[in-house]
């Protein structure tokens, strides 16, 4: 469609002086607005492997300086944040998978017309959309279902997701139904059918719902903070956010624990509170810095279709 | 007759093959009901807890009744008042000040489809999509590096000697609204316009080619063909934003929010969280979760209706 449109126009659309100077500016706010999104990161990431010394004296902006991985080993070293980092990555892995196969299976299950009252099931789902209970009433029922400092509270709730289901419904419904017909007439039950013809034809939106689920379990930090009390249980952006805020008395702990024989040299490796708090930042971002990239188309998709759906 | 009868017969065994083929698919897709009902309806009798004097420890049952009385406190205690007061202007400011500038990824879908080059184009669009995808913890995380008292920013302004003291751009109160903007334009305008850059894509060339025939420029263009062809996603997501107006999330005002800027960060889902866990007075916030809830679905009612009445078509 694009190109059909730079034909299109291409031949009609010679420029007046008044737009070339747009143009000019218009290039000029992009790239100063990409920078702006973007600089932040880099910043982080060169003055977390920085010298110490020059980063706290503001001296690291456009590349590192004295490089080096010791902010890395001590805070790795911190007992807190492996079991976090452990907790963010499980509950990112089991969240996903949980959540793709129920919105595969509902999304399909929905389609099959035999089914028991099939229109009131599905919009009794599709309508919890609409509502919500609130943050207290929520905490009360976790509470009370047991599931306050209980690593399930991550994953449970998470797993029926209403728009989700439509997104796989809509796409069941667009596959010929003569291919399921079909294959009941050669005996397959429903299970099998879903299975072996449509789950593989799913891929597609299944990833698409894999990704955005990933992203929110990754990024989730208000679940810790309301259900969680157990530090064994808090994710990593949780962590994050108090090493923010305590990062002085955690730079004290991490020297105190390395021992009291410093020098010189080891001042420009010391731990100061903004080198704990860039690495740790750096180690939270660095998953969807590495994804994003390679997963953008299907980002993109899952926001059309969901713009789709209204 | 006895023919007739094996027929009669033989249907009604297939009919009941049927519905009992129909219950054992429901029968498959129940857990996932109870997972439902356990997390989006259960959590809705939890607004009985409005009604009682709840004091954690204390179940339920050995609570006071005590009727409308959290109610009646918001609006006769003129302290409470006031707060409540405070919080719900921070709310329509917030929620304001988003659909006030709920025009801007339209504007930035445009001025960027206007950019010749393809390569350039995605790129930018690759570039200001990623702050969407951080979580507010980490947006606070580059806040903190960027505008802290020794973050980036007042360390370059003390080495170039243009300020001897540091600015304190987070622990302080002032413009605290227009803060709280500027970095939900910074994480989200890059997003906000893939959809109006997708609708662009699928404008319908012949009105481009129609409107040069009668002699419009590029900037013409825009307006005659581009916006009224981008109107009506504008005017669904404006209609979704107002519909989600007391809903504006906590998690961006509470990893901000700090001893300084609370009378005018907290928002509503902010106010909630800080009386029921902070306060633990798990009844009073109950009560206003509940309002507020209530409060949601009508507006969302009202706004469907009105995108009804007025274009059609309805929202949700």
């Amino acid at each position: 469609m694009a190109k059909k449109i730079k034909q299109g126009i291409a031949p009609a659309m010679r420029r007046t002086k008044g737009e070339e100077v747009y143009n000019v500016f218009n290039i000029i706010f992009f790239l100063a607005f990409a920078f702006v999104c973007v600089y932040p990161f880099y910043y982080l990431i060169i003055n977390s492997i920085s010298s110490n010394n020059a980063s706290a004296a503001g001296q690291v902006n456009w590349w590192p300086q004295g490089i080096h991985w010791e902010n890395y080993k001590q805070v790795f070293a911190l007992s807190g944040l492996t079991t976090s980092a452990f907790i963010s990555v499980a509950r990112t892995v089991i969240g996903t998978v949980l959540t793709v196969i129920a919105s595969a299976f509902l999304g399909f299950m929905f389609t099959q017309e035999k089914m028991w009252h099939r229109k009131f099931w599905y919009r009794f789902i599709v309508i919890t959309m609409y509502f919500n209970a609130g943050l207290i009433p929520m905490f009360i029922t976790m509470k009370n279902l047991h599931l306050t400092n209980n690593f399930w509270v991550y994953i449970l709730p998470a797993i029926v997701q209403p728009f989700n289901i439509i997104l796989v419904k809509t796409f069941v419904e667009s596959i010929p139904s003569s291919l399921q017909e079909a294959a009941e007439m050669d005996g397959a039950g429903t299970l099998t059918i879903f299975w072996k013809i449509v789950l593989p034809m799913m891929a597609p939106i299944l990833a698409t719902v894999g990704i955005f689920s990933a992203v929110g379990q990754w990024n989730s930090f208000q679940d810790t903070l309301i259900y969680m009390t157990d530090s064994k249980l808090y994710s990593l952006q949780y962590v994050l956010y108090t090493y923010i805020n305590q990062a002085n008395a955690l730079a004290a702990s991490v020297r105190a624990s390395a021992g009291s024989a410093m020098n010189v040299a080891a001042l420009a490796t010391q731990q100061t509170p903004t080198s704990i708090r860039m690495t740790v930042s750096v180690i939270v971002v660095l998953p969807i810095l590495f994804v994003y990239p390679f997963f953008q188309r299907f980002f993109v998709k899952g926001m059309m279709l969901g713009a789709v759906k209204g | 007759m006895r023919r007739a009868a094996r027929k009669a017969e033989k249907l009604s065994k297939q009919q009941s093959d049927r519905r009992r083929h129909g219950f054992k698919l429901f029968l498959l897709i129940s857990p996932f009901l109870i997972l439902s009902v356990l997390f989006s309806y259960l959590p809705l009798f939890g607004w009985i807890y409005a009604f009682y004097d709840y004091q954690p420890p204390i179940p339920l049952s050995q609570s006071e009744f005590v009727g409308l009385q959290w109610f009646k406190m918001m609006v006769q205690n003129p302290a409470q008042l006031q707060t409540i007061g405070q919080v719900l202007i921070n709310t329509f400011a917030m929620s304001g000040l988003n659909i006030l500038t709920s025009f801007f990824p339209l504007f930035f879908a445009i001025a960027l489809n206007e950019i010749r080059a393809k390569w350039f184009r995605n790129l930018i669009q690759t570039l200001t999509t990623l702050p969407n995808f951080i979580s507010w913890v980490l947006v606070y995380a580059v806040a903190f590096a960027m505008f802290s008292t020794t973050g980036m920013f007042n360390e370059l302004l003390q080495n170039l000697h243009i300020i001897s003291e540091p600015i304190k751009f987070l622990d302080s109160d002032s413009h605290t609204w227009l803060k709280m903007l500027l970095w939900g334009l910074w994480k989200g305008l890059g997003w906000g316009s893939i959809m109006y850059l997708a609708g662009i894509a699928g404008i319908d060339p012949e009105l481009y080619e129609a409107a040069q025939v009668d002699g419009a420029n590029r900037f013409q263009q825009i307006i005659h063909v581009t916006i009224p062809q981008l109107l009506p996603t504008y005017f669904v997501l404006l209609m979704l934003s107002i519909s989600n107006f007391l809903n504006n999330g906590m998690d961006q005002y509470f990893v901000f929010q700090n001893a300084f800027n609370t009378k005018h960060i907290q928002v509503l889902d902010l106010y909630v969280y800080n009386v029921g866990m902070g306060n633990n007075s798990l009844s009073y916030a109950t009560a206003i979760s509940m309002l507020k809830s209530l409060v949601s679905v009508g507006l969302l009612i009202v706004v469907n209706w009105l995108s009804k009445r007025t274009r059609g078509v309805s929202i949700v």
